[in-house]
């Protein structure tokens, strides 16, 4: 039974080998897996919100995508991951309610995924592949093993990134 | 940290566990008027949780639900959100709508406007009984309506919990019907600046 890591939302986890790391229920936010195929290091980060700047509370790196994807790229690193054979995936960034008259925070899930692919590319990682918009949630889990991304959710069926 | 909302006072938590109590009671009359069954309610919990474990709450992120989202707007703004397993949501459709129980297998136009309802008036049922108490005018948005995982839909209203702080303090209210058919649950999340109004509101400053 290969290990099976969860992460919460706000939170991130790395791993190697064997290990698959999982994230429920992702809607608005962004779950951002950073593999490198050779050593089979990689991590799995779920933010919650674009910008720590521009947050009241920002003590807690992992919830987003400015603070978050540098501190796991780090980790990575230093587990021995090469930053040049770094990849990005990513999926979610949803809007689960739709109102007429929707507010900046309504449409978070949006600014999330330019907030994550700005910084990926200032981090020069390669994004190579998404699956993020539309109006439902998704579970994300990465196999340490493939580097396969599974996004899976309700009606829309399931894929490998 | 910009309030430290660990830090409430055993009376505090009484005051809160009070207004759920006169709140989701209103509400719990209401929908056991519209349904015509009685309908319980537990005592309402009193919880400061860390963002992340709020899902857990209501059986785990990836619990399939359908879920009525409010906004609270006036002087002590936040979220109301009413939570119902896909089997009670079915349920409470069908009771509604005078179909079969059983009938219902997936939500088309009339069956989501139906719910968005329910939110309403249980939602209005609620700020209606906090006004009493508190002499608060709250007003509700037009409800909104998404059937998927409970994490994703929970996520909505933690995200604008998120840009102040990392724990949410939500008060949460069971409904379970007589027939066991519908069960729900009702959260008010009141915004951060909130807490402060509404406990000043109530005189345990």
């Amino acid at each position: 039974m290969p290990e099976l890591i969860r992460v919460g939302m706000a939170d991130y986890k790395v791993g190697r080998g064997s290990a698959t790391i999982i994230s429920y229920g992702l809607g608005s936010c962004i779950g951002i897996t950073l593999y490198d195929a050779e050593t089979r290091i990689g991590g799995l980060l779920h933010i919650m919100l674009p910008d720590s700047t521009q947050a009241r509370s920002n003590e807690n790196p992992a919830k987003f995508a400015d603070s978050g994807i540098p501190l796991m790229m780090e980790n990575i690193l230093s587990m021995g991951g090469s930053r040049s054979r770094l990849v990005a995936k990513i999926a979610g960034g949803s809007q689960m309610f739709t109102f007429a008259n929707a507010t900046d925070i309504m449409r978070v899930g949006a600014r999330n995924a330019i907030a994550v692919k700005t910084i990926l590319k200032d981090l020069r990682i390669r994004l190579i592949a998404e699956d993020t918009g539309g109006t439902y949630g998704r579970t994300v889990q990465i196999d340490l093993n493939t580097g396969i991304y599974k996004v899976k959710t309700i009606d829309k069926g399931e894929k490998e990134l | 940290m910009a309030e430290d909302v660990l830090e409430l006072s055993a009376m505090q938590m009484d005051a809160l566990r009070e207004i759920g109590n006169i709140g989701a009671g209103n509400s719990a009359t209401a929908l056991s008027q519209i349904i015509n069954r009685k309908i319980d309610m537990n005592v309402p919990k009193v919880a400061i949780v860390p963002l992340g474990d709020v899902p857990d709450l209501v059986g785990g992120p990836d619990a399939m639900v359908a879920g009525v989202f409010l906004r609270v707007y006036g002087k002590a703004p936040g979220s109301i959100l009413f939570l119902l397993p896909k089997e009670s949501a079915f349920y409470l459709v069908d009771t509604l709508m005078g179909k079969k129980h059983g009938d219902t297998q997936t939500l088309d136009f009339m069956d989501e406007s139906a719910l968005m309802e329910i939110g309403n008036i249980l939602a209005g049922a609620y700020l209606n009984a906090l006004f009493h108490f508190t002499k608060l005018t709250l007003l509700p948005s037009i409800p909104a309506l998404a059937m998927d995982m409970a994490g994703a839909i929970l996520s909505v209203v933690l995200v604008q919990l998120g840009q102040m702080g990392d724990h949410a303090l939500v008060i949460e209210t069971e409904f379970l019907s007589e027939d066991d058919g519908i069960k729900g649950h009702f959260f008010l999340v009141p915004d951060p600046g909130s807490l402060e109004t509404i406990l000043t509101a109530v005189g345990v400053k």
